[in-house]
């Protein structure tokens, strides 16, 4: 099977590897995908939560190449977004900037889905946080 | 010794035809063009004498008499011709044909069709080491079953069958056994009277020789085996296969079986030592790797590995200039990893994670060291960037995990 040049060069340099702390209160982790399907996505973002804008994003995925530079991608765009607007990203986008065939499309779904799961733990933890803090406030009111 | 790029190693897809080969064919291609069925001039029986020597040259690489060599375009006709052709013939004296999950397709899509044509077909499931249980096989046989067809060696995992065994149950029941021998036939020492094999299906590819000729063992004595054609025309080949015989295809087949022949005991030696020394660097260079498949019970020149934790196809994509394949999905359209790898119960995920390594004639040990230490690079670098080998690494059981699959 032949490789677009983008997906060889987020193959080949893939940005954004690595790991931030799962129990920071303004990052948000998405793990999407399974083993036995041949692909794990594991992406997490960090908010600024004054200004709600992504200052950094990782990722680390098991899976083909397709795979790799779709979430490597991924990462590349959600940094300097809004949370709102990193919840805009399609699959489709993914797949028109990376050239993906057909059989490859699952992995940009799946890019897709590891966003919207980071930023959804991300929504959580910052409605669990000032709930916490909100309730801390009470007593001394 | 410096190195060509891209490496070869993938001998179990298809091999080189070897130059001692491709010489011996020239002249069939040209000048002794002849038609091997025309009986009346020099053309002809030119021709028929050079097919008549290569149907020797084949028969005596598997201990079989000339006249039980049916001589067809590949493996997959022999394969078709042996399971349809019993089929058809012994259809009267039962319905029920045995093989194994593991086996080529070849095998498998033949075996499919008969089952809409009202043949039942028993898949016996294998072992842990890729091996058939023969206490399964003898428990699956019925008064109905007229052929048990079971692979010599495996395509993707190398692993031998207990061949010999299984032709003494099949002979003790009076079925009939047909083994697709391509991997082995060539590679390792393989008679068809020491493992009681009545039909044996061989292929001139995989043996260095040509490609589109192949041939189909067929016993002649004790039993007579009687096959009905799948093809019809002018009686070629005992009336089991007619067409006009690829006369430089065959000259090259045979030419190609006597160099195995010759040289099997020394090559397959040098290859397992080379096998061995990829397999013993792999793992002193790397954690975590899974053996598919037995080991003892094995190609020489075969290695199947499951690198856990890192997908197949982004594997190959960092080895590129080498020439192996991948049991994982990605590498086909179907996105179903190798479904022998699923056979040996060992989780899809490590089929997702195998590479092919096949060894053969012009493998080298600086091949070998140049894709070992490749492979350790690309492995290290892609377990760096791999979430499953992070969560291993913490200390979380992947098997238990609850995954978020839906939509996949």
């Amino acid at each position: 099977m032949a490789y677009s040049t983008k997906v060889i060069d987020h193959y080949e340099n893939p940005r954004n590897v690595g790991s931030m702390p799962k129990d920071d209160p303004n990052v948000g982790t998405g793990l999407v995908g399974a083993p036995e399907c041949g692909d794990v996505m594991k992406l997490q973002v960090k908010v600024n939560p004054e200004t709600g804008v992504i200052d950094d994003a990782k990722f680390k995925t098991f899976g083909c190449g397709s795979a790799i530079a779709s979430s490597s991608l991924a990462t590349e765009w959600l940094k300097g977004r809004t949370v709102d607007q990193a919840m805009a990203i399609k699959n489709t986008d993914i797949v028109a900037e990376l050239s993906l065939p057909p059989v490859k499309i699952h992995c940009s779904v799946l890019a897709e889905d590891a966003i919207k799961a980071a930023i959804a733990d991300y929504k959580k933890k910052q409605s669990a946080t000032s709930a916490s803090a909100a309730k801390e406030v009470q007593p001394t009111a | 010794m410096a190195i060509k790029l891209p490496i070869y190693m993938d001998y179990h897809a298809t091999t080189p035809v070897d130059p001692r080969v491709v010489e011996a064919m020239l002249p069939y291609f040209t000048t002794r063009f002849g038609n091997a069925a025309s009986r009346n001039h020099p053309f002809g029986w030119e021709a028929e004498e050079a097919v008549e020597k290569a149907r020797k040259q084949v028969a005596d690489l598997i201990g079989a008499n000339p006249k039980e060599i049916v001589i067809t375009s590949g493996a997959t006709e022999s394969d078709n011709l042996a399971i349809k052709g019993v089929a058809e013939m012994y259809r009267e004296k039962g319905n029920h044909i045995i093989t194994a999950v593991t086996e080529h397709k070849a095998i498998i899509d033949t075996c499919k069709r008969l089952e809409k044509d009202g043949y039942r077909v028993t898949y016996l499931a294998v072992q842990k080491d890729g091996r058939i249980s023969l206490d399964e096989l003898k428990a699956a046989i019925s008064d109905q079953t007229i052929l048990i067809t079971i692979m010599a060696a495996n395509n993707e995992i190398g692993v031998i069958q207990p061949i010999a065994e299984i032709g003494a149950i099949a002979k003790e029941k009076g079925i009939l056994f047909h083994t697709d021998a391509v991997q082995m036939v060539g590679k390792l020492p393989f008679n068809v009277n020491d493992l009681k094999v009545d039909m044996a299906s061989i292929s001139a590819h995989k043996m260095y020789g040509p490609k589109g000729v192949g041939a189909l063992y067929v016993r002649r004595r004790n039993p007579r085996v009687l096959l009905s054609p799948i093809i019809d025309g002018g009686g070629h080949e005992r009336g089991m296969r007619s067409g006009t015989l690829n006369v430089p295809g065959i000259v090259g087949f045979g030419k190609a079986a006597e160099i195995c022949r010759q040289d099997m005991a020394t090559e397959s030696e040098r290859l397992r030592k080379l096998r061995d020394y990829l397999n013993e660097k792999l793992h002193n260079q790397l954690d975590e790797l899974y053996i598919n498949g037995s080991m003892e019970h094995r190609l020489p020149h075969n290695l199947n590995i499951s690198f856990a934790y890192v997908e197949g196809e982004s594997l190959l994509m960092g080895i590129n200039d080498v020439a192996v394949s991948s049991g994982s999905a990605c590498t086909s359209a179907s996105l179903e990893p190798s479904y022998v790898l699923k056979a040996l119960g060992a989780g899809d995920d490590l089929a997702h994670s195998s590479i092919r390594f096949g060894l053969g004639r012009w493998s080298t040990k600086e091949e070998v060291d140049y894709v070992a230490d490749k492979l350790t690079a690309v492995v290290t670098k892609l377990r760096d960037m791999s979430p499953l080998y992070e969560l291993a690494r913490e200390g979380v059981d992947l098997s238990t995990m609850v995954w978020q699959t839906e939509g996949h």
